[in-house]
């Protein structure tokens, strides 16, 4: 008993609120809500308050469960309605998409700004922080205002002679992918300078002096040894982008589905809360596997000592 | 990496690279001051959108509502954030630790409409159950939703600190006698004044910008300034929304400027101390 006493009583009263406050706060709002969608994913619609049938009931002295999978299976009822199949590796797509041009544009421009002026770098620096800080929302809006029928592009096109029409810009591909590419940029580029500034110059003039060409230093020397700042920023950029609701929202069009802006129509325009439920559902499943695979390679460079 | 060495390609790319970033920043606040309601081509100067901004009964509302929830936000983001990022870098050993580093990183990797769904849910759930029923969603259900992602980040922010702060500090305290109280107060929490600082900027700007989350955990009567400006966004161009955006950037403009100036002379200040310190002890 005075065993069972002194167990439960933690020696270190500060050690336990410490650990237990943020430990409550992530169980209440975390994990709790969580379950609920996982609940709610099984549970089958119907109209009313709430507008899904209870999962677990109690008649008779029986408790019975009645576990519906009826939502999470219709999302791959490929024969029937592909809606959800399409919308998710449409989502898929465009996040690589945007992934493999913020690449393709931050890599050069993470690697001139490592190798700018020490003088200049932190003016630079901030001026990639700067939008950073800057409302996302606002910035997204803006290209609105670009890329529209009567915008500034069209309106300079013509101008020059370009075109003599408009050009249909908004509401396409085109402009979810300007958005996307514009609005994670930044988290491509942060990641990757971290790692180049870093590099060891004299790598490359080793490279030179044996004879290598710049460009065959840069593939064998630099890009091998940024490894880690380009895993990091593509999991920055990508992770988030499948998800991306504002920017398909304000930019995308009628046939750039993406899974943040289903969800949201579930919710909000066909009320169907089970079917948003698994939608959310199986977008984690999605999210968590990248996820693993980059904790896996980052234990590897952690466990195999760094190069 | 090396000493400027950036050839003219390489000072294209950066320039071009800038372009792509400031254009966007640059046409809002030109059209702010364009007296043309709906296109982009300039017909003359004006101020009268700001002056509506003034009077714009809607915004400003939604305005002080996001102040308010940003600095919630912010301070309730940067105690719990501490507390998780103490909990992760002291104690190695304790029930359940794996999931809590779980879940103190998932909301940065969730997709922001997840978050909220999963909130909202839960705030529906509890309206439905009779001791629950009082809750309304509003100015706190959106301030728990943004507290839930800033203490994600803020944890990073103070968990860097604290693991590259020097420990023999703290251990010298202890050993001259200092209660694990006292240790805190007086030798940590002034050595992560800085990260607790910019952890709560961080968190303020991230709560002041979110749109989805709020927008999913905001009831009637509580638009933050992001819902308003969203849904006119949605529907085109808005000379008040530019003005807006031009208040914006200038208040963030001279925010980073000053406090990236701040930090500099407090980071100067610290090692000059620190430097006086060692010498003094040399000495």
């Amino acid at each position: 008993m005075r065993k069972l006493i002194t167990r439960l009583i933690p020696r270190d009263p500060g050690r336990s609120f410490v650990i237990g406050v943020p430990y409550l706060w992530l169980i209440l709002f975390f994990l709790v809500p969580f379950l609920i969608v996982l609940k709610i994913s099984m549970s089958e619609m119907q109209v009313g308050v709430p507008p899904f049938k209870p999962l677990f009931g109690w008649a008779d002295d029986f408790l019975s469960v009645r576990i519906y999978l009826g939502n999470l299976f219709s999302l791959f009822d490929v024969a029937n309605d592909n809606l959800y199949a399409v919308t998710y590796l449409s989502s898929l797509k465009y996040a690589a998409f945007t992934t493999l041009l913020c690449l393709f544009i931050g890599f050069p421009f993470a690697y001139f700004l490592a190798r700018s002026r020490p003088t200049i770098r932190p003016v630079l620096m901030m001026l990639v922080m700067l939008p950073f800080w800057t409302s996302f929302l606002l910035r997204v809006y803006a290209w609105k205002g670009i890329l529209a029928n009567h915008g500034v592009l069209n309106n300079l096109m013509i101008w020059l002679g370009v075109i003599d029409e408009p050009v249909r810009m908004l509401h396409t591909p085109f402009s979810l992918m300007i958005g996307m590419v514009y609005g994670y940029l930044p988290f491509m580029v942060l990641p990757l300078y971290a790692n180049l500034v870093k590099l060891d110059v004299r790598f490359l003039e080793a490279a030179a002096d044996l004879g290598a060409t710049p460009w065959k230093a840069f593939w064998l020397i630099t890009v091998p040894l940024s490894k880690s700042g380009i895993v990091a920023g593509s999991m920055l950029v990508f992770i988030p982008c499948v998800g991306e609701f504002v920017i398909p929202d304000l930019l995308g069009g009628p046939e750039t589905l993406m899974i943040g802006r289903v969800l949201w129509d579930e919710l909000f325009s066909n009320n169907d809360w089970p079917r948003a439920a698994a939608v959310a559902v199986v977008t984690i499943l999605l999210i968590i596997v990248p996820l693993a695979i980059f904790n896996k390679y980052q234990a590897e460079q952690q466990g195999g000592g760094r190069t | 990496m090396s000493t400027g060495r950036v050839n003219w390609f390489g000072r294209g790319w950066l320039a071009a690279g800038y372009v792509f970033l400031y254009i966007p920043i640059f046409l809002l606040i030109v059209l702010s001051f364009n007296q043309s309601r709906q296109d982009v081509i300039w017909t003359g100067f004006t101020l009268n959108w700001y002056r509506e901004l003034l009077v714009d009964k809607e915004i400003i509302d939604g305005f002080i509502l996001s102040l308010k929830i940003a600095f919630l936000t912010g301070l309730l983001s940067v105690v719990l954030g501490t507390f998780a990022a103490f909990t992760l870098v002291k104690y190695s050993r304790f029930f359940g630790r794996t999931a809590f580093v779980g879940m103190v990183n998932a909301p940065l990797v969730m997709p922001e409409v997840i978050i909220g769904l999963s909130l909202l849910l839960l705030m529906v759930s509890l309206q439905n159950t009779e001791t629950f029923s009082w809750i309304s969603r509003g100015m706190f259900t959106i301030l728990i939703g943004h507290a839930l992602v800033g203490m994600a980040y803020a944890t990073v922010v103070v968990q860097s600190r604290l693991q590259e702060m020097d420990r023999s500090i703290e251990e010298a305290a202890m050993d001259l006698g200092c209660r694990p109280r006292q240790v805190f107060f007086l030798v940590t929490l002034p050595n992560i004044t800085q990260a607790l600082m910019s952890a709560f900027l961080l968190t303020f700007t991230l709560s002041l910008d979110d749109v989805v989350i709020s927008q999913l955990l905001s009831g009637p009567g509580s638009s933050t300034m992001p819902i308003v400006i969203f849904s006119r966004a949605r529907l085109g161009l808005d000379p008040r929304v530019n003005a807006v955006a031009t208040l914006t950037i200038l208040v963030v403009t001279i925010g980073v400027i000053a406090s990236s100036i701040y930090l500099a002379r407090l980071e100067r200040r610290r090692q000059k101390e620190m430097s006086a310190a060692f010498s003094a002890d040399a000495a």
